[in-house]
């Protein structure tokens, strides 16, 4: 053997291998088995949470597998541009086939191959085969596109079909598959996923990506105007409301409010409510109690600057804020912390806890402290991404939902009339094929059995 | 009386109809099961006004919205739409064999709906991210398809029960449908089943879209309804193309519901969030 027929042997293997649907099955498979890992060992964690779980030893080698980004990783890709092959060749392969079939202008019948089938119905009438013949002809083309009558030895045939271009059905399919793959890969390649937080009243021209952490620039700027949260009466949240402006050269081109599910979408930029948070409050307002005279008293203060006590008690410096606050194993939740500087003496330490008014008299000091409220402001948390694949994959959705209609419940059907003379009066056969639902045909024929039976 | 009651009954009907089912099916007699069918039938019914009723009552609380939001309801569902399927079916083929594996699928998915203590049948408010027509042609696509594969998986069970039993002796599976009805109506009912799915899975992709910006992000309740695609194409292809038949595509068919049922429950195990199924 010379090394030419060789290699044509070698890529006329090669082409046979993606042309065949044993490759499918196993690709089919093989894609649905590893995906299983990827649900059990969970994805895209920071390294110190696997080596914590698995050990060094197991954690080398998995990540030397990309497991734990396994949807990306090498052999995962591997797997689909192999399907993607498989698809190309395999239709390719069948076109021309399929060709011969479509491109016919008058489909041939065979009469015998319609009078073996086993699922023929027959019946007789007293009239001639072509008075017969003029009476089935319109209700036959009633649900056929095509007919045609032929003779036979004794009496005429009508042969009828329609959906032949139903065979097309699965190729719509596989390039919807195809369609699919791409617009996932343009995402990939052009589009970005990252994320901002935005304070209410501030702006923001750059968010941070996903996947590498770093930033990323964005062609215009967006403000965070206001950030509200709704609640049912149960406590659960039932909307969260940024309202947004876009300023395009520092110039406010667009304002629009967000919510779960509606976000907004500019210059190919989508930008979606994700989440929210509270920002370290800037007000307060807290309550003195005297413990000497009773009195109470009420005063507002910023966070960060001195506040003169009242009866002339000192200065009081609102340190800081702490979403929870842990107090010997106790959560005690919101809690503000000040310092406490006494005209004459050692500053102390102030812990003001919002849910406890209380708390401040354990310092067993002449004034109990408390915090009142604080001006709530927030933070609204913005997913924002670009994908320029997403129309193709949509133009993938909607042609795949058409091409699984048509390959599944619309079929090439061909039908058989056969009216022959017996003696004064006619014997019919009535017979069918269609290339898929075979039960299906069998009914459509008892159904133009009746109606043909009948007139 | 309010939804719960009314789907409480319904389980009990389900239950009943299963076993008439099973009763004609084993002692081959004809009058239990045209009775079976009858109760079929009002059991879809009520199940139907169950569903409705629930509806409404979540409109009085004031927080209306489709009963398709959590367990408890795609629970319900998802009985609903193997009653109806079943149904049609049984009408179609004239075969109520078919129903004494099917309709036990109906009353289970009831009965863990109504008994399993990890699901509350409490009416709630929709949060955020559940605000969105796109959830309910999710669930609705998602639970015909999951529907149609459990009814595939009933008849692929008798397929294999069929098959075990030679000669016949017991008698048991002799009015079974013959083998290619059988394979016929598997292959019909994943058919139909796939179709949704497909359809169950876009919209869902769509909705992730609309609601986080990215149509596919891999978490496992997404996976795994495209592992169970994956397993029903293999299906379709071996069937269409490698000549499988009966016995081979009765198993595929079973895993593929193995799938099914763990890209419905088994996923809440798994870590990774999917808000919605969670209780
Ligand atoms: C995820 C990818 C795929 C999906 C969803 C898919 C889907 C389908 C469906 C639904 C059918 C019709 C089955 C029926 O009529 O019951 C089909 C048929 C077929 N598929 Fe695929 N397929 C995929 C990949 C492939 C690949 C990679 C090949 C490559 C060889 C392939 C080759 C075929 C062939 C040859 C047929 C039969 C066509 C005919 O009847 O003339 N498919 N496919």
């Amino acid at each position: 053997m010379n090394k030419k027929t060789g290699s044509a042997n070698f890529s006329g293997r090669l082409w046979k291998l993606f042309a065949s649907v044993r490759l499918t099955v196993v690709l089919l498979l093989s894609l649905a088995v590893t995906s299983v890992i990827g649900t059990i060992i969970p994805q895209n964690k920071r390294p110190d949470e696997y080596l914590n779980e698995y050990g060094e030893f197991l954690y080398n080698i998995l990540s030397a597998f990309d497991i734990f980004d396994m949807y990306h990783s090498w052999w995962f890709q591997f797997l689909l541009l192999m399907l993607t092959t498989n698809i190309v060749v395999c239709s390719i392969n069948r076109f021309s086939a399929l060709w011969k079939i479509l491109s016919v202008k008058n489909p041939s019948f065979n009469v015998s191959k319609f009078r073996n089938l086993s699922d023929k119905e027959e019946f007789t009438d007293s009239r001639s085969p072509e008075d017969l013949k003029r009476i089935y002809v319109p209700i036959v083309s009633r649900s056929y596109g095509y007919k045609r009558i032929e003779e036979t030895d004794n009496g005429l045939c009508i042969f009828a079909e329609k959906g032949r271009w139903t065979r097309v059905g699965v190729y719509v399919i596989h390039f919807s598959v195809i369609l699919l793959l791409i617009g996932g890969l343009i995402g990939s390649i052009f589009g970005f996923k990252g994320f901002v937080n935005i304070p209410e009243g501030k702006t923001v021209n750059s968010i941070r990506l996903y996947n590498t952490g770093e930033a990323q620039k964005l062609n215009f700027k967006i403000r965070c105007d206001d950030f509200n949260i709704k609640f049912y009466d149960s406590g659960m949240p039932s909307e969260y409301r940024s309202t947004l402006t876009i300023l395009e050269q520092g110039n406010p081109v667009l304002t629009k409010d967000i919510i779960v599910n509606a976000p907004l979408r500019y210059r190919g930029i989508n930008i979606f409510q994700s989440n929210y948070g509270t920002l370290p409050p800037k007000k307060i307002t807290l309550n003195f109690k005297s413990v000497s005279t009773s009195a109470g008293y009420t005063k507002k203060a910023s966070v960060g600057k001195q506040l003169d006590l009242p009866e002339d008690m000192g200065q009081l410096l609102i340190k800081g804020y702490r979403n929870s606050f842990d107090f010997g194993g106790y959560n005690l939740g919101e809690t503000f912390m000040g310092i406490l500087t006494p005209n004459n003496g050692n500053p102390v330490h102030v812990i003001m806890p919002l849910r406890f008014p209380q708390f401040d008299r354990m310092r067993k000091g002449n004034l109990v402290i408390s915090v009142e409220d604080y001006d709530h402001s927030y933070y609204t948390g913005l997913q924002v991404t670009r994908d320029p694949g997403v129309l193709v994959v949509y133009s993938g959705f909607v042609i795949i939902i058409i091409g699984c209609f048509i390959t599944f419940f619309m079929s090439h059907q061909r039908l058989c009339v056969e009216i022959s003379k017996s003696g004064k009066s006619s014997r019919i056969m009535v017979a069918g094929t269609a290339n898929k639902n075979k039960l299906g045909m069998q009914t459509r024929i008892k159904k133009i059995v009746k109606s043909l039976s009948k007139c | 009386m309010n939804s719960s009651n009314l789907l409480s009954i319904v389980t009990f009907i389900y239950g009943v109809a299963a076993f008439l089912y099973i009763v004609s099916w084993v002692f081959k007699k004809q009058l239990p099961g045209r009775i079976a069918t009858w109760i079929a039938i009002i059991g879809v019914v009520s199940n139907t006004g169950g569903i409705a009723l629930r509806w409404i009552e979540s409109y009085r609380l004031g927080i209306g919205h489709a009963p398709l939001s959590n367990m408890y309801e795609s629970l319900v569902f998802f009985a609903w739409t193997i009653g109806v399927i079943y149904l049609v079916v049984e009408q179609t083929y004239k075969n109520r064999i078919i129903g004494a594996f099917a309709t036990p699928l109906a009353f289970l998915a009831m009965a863990y709906a109504s008994l399993s203590p990890n699901i509350n049948d409490r009416i709630q408010p929709l949060i955020p991210a559940l605000k969105s027509n796109w959830l309910i042609a999710h669930v609705v696509t998602c639970f015909i398809g999951y529907a149609a594969f459990a009814i595939a998986f009933g008849v692929s069970l008798i397929y294999l029960f069929k098959q075990k039993k030679t000669g016949g002796k017991t008698g048991l599976f002799n009015h079974f449908p013959d083998y290619s009805t059988l394979d016929e109506l598997t292959h019909q009912m994943v058919t139909l089943g796939f179709l949704f799915l497909t359809v169950g899975i876009i919209t869902g992709a769509v909705w992730a879209n609309s609601a986080w910006g990215s149509y596919w992000s891999w978490d496992p309740k997404e996976t795994w309804s495209l592992i169970t695609w994956f397993v029903y194409a293999t299906l379709l292809h071996a069937r269409m193309m490698r000549g499988w038949e009966g016995k081979k595509i009765a198993y595929l068919s079973i895993i593929g519901f193995m799938a099914v049922i763990f890209t419905y429950f088994g996923v809440n195990l798994l870590p990774g969030l999917h808000s919605y199924g969670q209780g």
